[in-house]
């Protein structure tokens, strides 16, 4: 695709085959493309990549939400995070990544209450909104009800919220994924959710930037996980999350967060020198163990998802 | 109800006194009219009891003789109710909504009684904040974690736990015998908690004369809550004659 200048006061900008700019006097007859096109029209030249992807609201002829499933890659382009649970407990583990070198890395998991907490991939900023959406919804609970929230209602209270995201002409989706982890009165729970406001109830799951691999290895050991004690389940969060690394890194006390919380347990997030020993425990373990069954990770570039998720397929018109 | 204006008349610019009612301080709502009395609580082994007599009493009148004042919030709560009655039918209606609300999430979640409790609480306080309570106060039982539960609240919106409760008179006359029995069998059976619950009754009717002789008990345990029908307290009066 070409690019085009964007500067509409010199009105000499190439023209290419198709594109509506808004040259006064323009050669090509008017052409009506819907509102969308109409305003691109008025304001600037640009090349779009699609007819149907202008706001939020506008549904391609294939039934889709070209917006909303742009907002589902931001959490592909988010590093990966794993979740996953035991009869007893629940427990996110998360990749952390730095701005650059002179920057720390940025925290991806977040306490919501002392029985709930969560871990992020996409726009950290977003996630900050909704982290805060979901704690003062706890503390109202605890204030009205005296009792901490069940996960189940907090999450579809947070599907809502997203929900409206998705239907104004005027807003934007959250760029964000959630993996939820808490236990309530009916024992420990994981959530997914998603910027097009649909939610899972997760055994295990991973998002995140070549998180399919990760999902690889918690589909393989998802039939041992209710029976897991709470060491055994970091470890196998840890060795998820390893798994979506490249070769060459490893996971460190600096780039790996783990949180666990579950029976008599309040969400616990150990970051740093916390975090060694459990990495200890995994250390010198060959990587893959299923090289045979699995010979080709399908290496990605932020390009998998979750199987129940629209593959976005954008149109392209130049 | 009654719409109330300030007592004391106040005079105006000319010395003619204001009978204009938008001249002077308006309050709503700021007497009880239908009341109901004391409501007694007990906490026994392995359950609470709560007994309310069925009068609701119109000033010293004993004016509606089948008032229920004892309320099946949900499965695992009790909830009994002194003092006006429209409030309590308005509050009534404001659980039985909440309760439906827990009903659609349709996820076994519901409320325990220490957030009706908490619940009633934030509903009384805020009202009377704006200086127009609800002019009632509740006894909340059930099981809480596997234990009895029993707490009560009243119209600004104080609210604790204990293990006898009463309201109204009641609270001065029934809570000491409550006590008493409580000392004398720190396990009480339930047995035990329904005669120490009849017999502060008794006093009460005796010496409370807005209280009636038929009353309705009710029990909540781990099996569930039991309302009994209505039934009449047994009284002896033989000593009246020695009264005058």
């Amino acid at each position: 695709m070409q690019n085009v200048s964007t500067d509409p006061l010199r009105n000499n900008s190439p023209r290419i085959a198709g594109t509506v700019y808004d040259g006064h006097g323009s050669v090509s007859p008017p052409v009506w493309h819907g509102s969308a096109v109409n305003y691109c029209r008025l304001t600037k030249t640009y090349v779009f990549r699609n007819q149907y992807d202008n706001d939020v609201t506008t549904w391609s002829p294939q039934g889709r939400l070209h917006q909303v499933e742009y907002a589902m890659e931001a959490v592909k382009q988010g590093s990966a995070t794993v979740g996953l649970k035991s009869k007893t407990h629940a427990v996110l583990v998360a990749l952390k990544r730095a701005a650059s070198d002179l920057a720390a890395h940025q925290k991806k998991v977040m306490p919501i209450d002392d029985h709930i907490g969560i871990s992020i991939a996409g726009l950290t900023a977003d996630a900050r909104i909704l982290s805060r959406y979901m704690r003062t919804e706890c503390l109202q609970n605890r204030y009205v009800f005296d009792c901490p929230l069940p996960l189940s209602r907090l999450i579809a209270r947070l599907g809502n919220k997203m929900q409206i995201s998705t239907q104004r002409y005027d807003k934007r989706p959250f760029g964000v994924g959630l993996l939820v982890a808490g236990f309530d009165e009916q024992g420990p729970h994981l959530f997914q959710t998603c910027p097009s406001a649909s939610y899972f109830d997760c055994k295990a799951m991973a998002i995140g930037a070549r998180s399919q691999s990760a999902r690889t290895y918690l589909e393989k050991f998802l039939d041992s996980f209710p029976g897991c004690t709470l060491e055994e389940l970091i470890k196998h969060g840890l060795r998820a999350l390893r798994d979506t690394l490249p070769n060459d890194v490893e996971l460190t006390a600096k780039n790996c967060s783990i949180a666990v919380v579950g029976k008599d347990l309040d969400f616990t997030i150990y970051e740093d020198d916390e975090v060694v020993p459990y990495l200890r425990s995994i250390e010198g373990e060959e990587r893959r163990p299923v090289p045979a069954a699995a010979p080709e990770e399908p290496r990605d570039d932020g390009q998998d998802q979750p199987p129940r998720d629209p593959e976005p397929d954008v149109a392209m018109e130049t | 109800m009654f719409m109330q204006t300030g007592a004391v008349q106040a005079a105006g610019f000319d010395g003619q006194p204001m009978t204009s009612p938008s001249a002077l301080p308006v309050t709503w709502s700021q007497a009880p009219v239908v009341t109901g009395g004391s409501v007694l609580g007990l906490v026994y082994d392995g359950g609470v009891m709560l007994l309310a007599d069925i009068l609701g009493s119109y000033g010293s009148l004993a004016r509606f003789r089948d008032c229920r004042r004892l309320m099946k919030v949900n499965d695992g709560v009790l909830l009994g109710a002194a003092g006006d009655y429209a409030d309590f039918q308005y509050l009534k209606a404001i659980l039985e909504r909440k309760i439906i609300e827990d009903r659609a999430h349709d996820d076994k979640f519901s409320m325990k009684p220490a957030s009706v409790l908490s619940y009633l609480t934030r509903i009384l306080y805020n009202r009377r904040s704006q200086f127009d309570p609800f002019w009632n106060t509740f006894v909340v039982a059930g099981i809480q974690d596997g234990k009895p539960f029993l707490g009560s609240v009243d119209k600004i919106g104080t609210c604790f736990q204990d293990t006898q409760v009463a309201t109204s008179l009641g609270a001065h006359l029934a809570i000491p015998l409550l006590r008493d029995r409580v000392e004398k069998y720190p396990k009480m059976t339930e047995k035990q908690a329904r005669e120490a619950l009849l017999d502060a009754f008794r006093i009460l009717l005796y010496r409370d004369c807005s209280a009636f002789p038929k009353f309705e008990i009710a029990k909540i345990t781990a099996e569930g809550i039991e309302v009994e029908a209505p039934q009449e307290v047994s009284t002896n009066w033989n000593l009246h004659s020695a009264v005058h």
